[in-house]
């Protein structure tokens, strides 16, 4: 018996001892940083011991999630509003939030030749259906909008557009050729520092409002010290390098 | 409720009605013939044809969704026969909605109307032979009125289901007002948006419509049933 005892201490103090080492960190993940939000935990843990778990999903179903008690500790949005409200409502720790990525926007098509380097397909007009992400709910569609708005093209093209309730599923239209071309984020379509296949425009950035990806830490992860440790990873080298591999600024 | 709804909020409802009425009719109109079959036939096809209508069951709607996508796609082989027959492409349009809802709902369709006929039994179909029906006579004089509490569930199932489809419609709507945006995407955009009180209005109105809908059915099935005994 006290044998028994004497190993349930030991227990008993190893994970107590590991638990300071290597803490959790529960983070909600816009789904368009999944790629390289997986490759910076999988570094993260590596470097620090610390491990963070993962949730993807739309930044508006996260909001609706943490209001009603989610355990997440951090918030990595896919826009800038979310966390900035989150901290109004008293849900996020004040002064935490700052900008992890800077999405792209681009004008993408399957079919090679579509899309030029001056976005001239647009004035054409030479397509049945433009694939956008929902402005009212996705940053990449507001941006999208505000691009065309810029080149007076929104009222010509308005009753060409198929709506995606998020970018990826405006992807998903244009890669199945549902339709011919839309804007999606780069880093949907980015890999190994080039467009992966069919043509694109890289909207330049004075087209739009920059797409600021902003973090926050949430009040649940104030004292937890691997949320700590991965909100000052997010600003390393080693995960700058690995967001703008993705196709992302900063 | 008109002045508390918007346009916006009227034309989706407007559309999810005419949406869900098109989609039950076209159900029982498809859905009678393979009952009838399911419940009657000997034929080794009739398990592994009863398995296939089930199957819009086992795969979650977003990714029944996707696949339709696909298969009405320029390459799919859906789009290659509507572009063949000069309609071009089937997603994004009203007919592409009511297509995927038929497929997505047909099992609550085809399930409660080959019971009812199963129920039913061969005797009334003998009875009506030697009576002198033809077959077809005896099929709408006296089977259709036996299965008729099987065709009410039919229909009350495909309608609730089909206004409360989401998923597929997400998939190959493309959420163009007037046209593919439904209800259940308004409300979940409104959700999204974290524009609460039109959620919650919008989700009001359409569950106490549904309520009375569903509730009238049922009261209606009950009196045709106590007519008939």
């Amino acid at each position: 018996m006290r044998h028994f005892l004497r190993s349930m201490a030991l227990v008993a103090g190893l994970t107590s001892g590991a638990s300071t080492f290597a803490a959790e960190v529960s983070v909600a993940v816009a789904s368009n940083f999944t790629a390289p939000m997986q490759k910076i935990a999988q570094v993260f843990e590596q470097d620090t011991g610390h491990k963070a778990v993962l949730a993807f999903g739309s930044t508006g179903n996260f909001y609706a999630q943490i209001k009603n008690g989610a355990p997440f500790q951090i918030l990595l949005a896919a826009d800038d509003e979310t966390p900035a409200r989150i901290e109004r409502e008293g849900l996020g720790v004040a002064k935490s939030r700052f900008t992890y990525a800077t999405g792209k926007l681009v004008l993408w098509s399957k079919q090679a030749g579509l899309v030029d380097d001056k976005a001239e397909v647009l004035r054409s007009g030479k397509f049945e259906r433009i694939a956008i992400a929902n402005p009212k709910l996705a940053p990449y569609g507001l941006a999208a909008m505000q691009t065309l708005t810029r080149l007076d093209l929104l009222q010509s093209l308005a009753p060409k557009f198929v709506q995606g309730e998020n970018i990826s599923q405006a992807y998903q239209f244009i890669a199945t050729e549902n339709a011919a071309l839309g804007f999606v984020a780069l880093s949907q379509v980015f890999v190994d520092g080039r467009i992966k296949e069919g043509s694109a425009w890289m909207v330049p950035a004075n087209l739009h409002t920059p797409i600021r990806q902003d973090a926050v830490l949430l009040v649940t992860g104030k004292d937890n010290a691997a949320a700590a440790a991965l909100l000052v990873y997010l600003r390393s080298d080693t995960a700058k390098n690995i967001i703008r591999s993705f196709g992302y600024d900063l | 409720m008109n002045l508390l709804l918007d346009a916006d909020a009227r034309s989706a409802i407007t559309l999810t009605l005419q949406l869900a009425g098109l989609t039950t009719l076209l159900l029982l109109l498809v859905a009678t013939p393979i009952a009838w079959w399911l419940a009657r036939t000997a034929s080794f096809w009739r398990g592994p044809v009863g398995a296939v209508i089930t199957l819009p069951l086992v795969l979650p709607p977003t990714v029944l969704g996707f696949y339709l996508l696909v298969a009405m796609g320029p390459h799919g082989p859906m789009g290659q026969l509507t572009q063949a027959l000069g309609w071009g492409t089937l997603s994004f349009t009203f007919y592409g909605l009511l297509i995927g809802s038929v497929i997505y709902s047909l099992p609550f369709a085809v399930q409660p109307i080959q019971h009812a006929f199963e129920a039913m039994g061969e005797r009334p179909m003998e009875v009506a032979a030697t009576l002198g029906a033809s077959p077809l006579d005896a099929f709408f004089t006296v089977a259709l009125p036996l299965a008729r509490p099987g065709f009410i569930t039919a229909a009350i199932m495909s309608f609730a289901h089909t206004v409360g489809e989401f998923g597929v419609v997400l998939m190959i709507g493309g959420n163009i007002p007037g046209k593919t945006r439904v209800v259940s995407t308004q409300i979940y955009g409104h959700v999204e948006a974290t524009e609460y009180t039109q959620a919650h209005w919008l989700a009001g109105g359409m569950l106490v419509f549904s309520f009375i809908v569903l509730l009238g059915l049922n009261l209606l099935n009950r009196k045709a049933t106590r007519v008939l005994q």
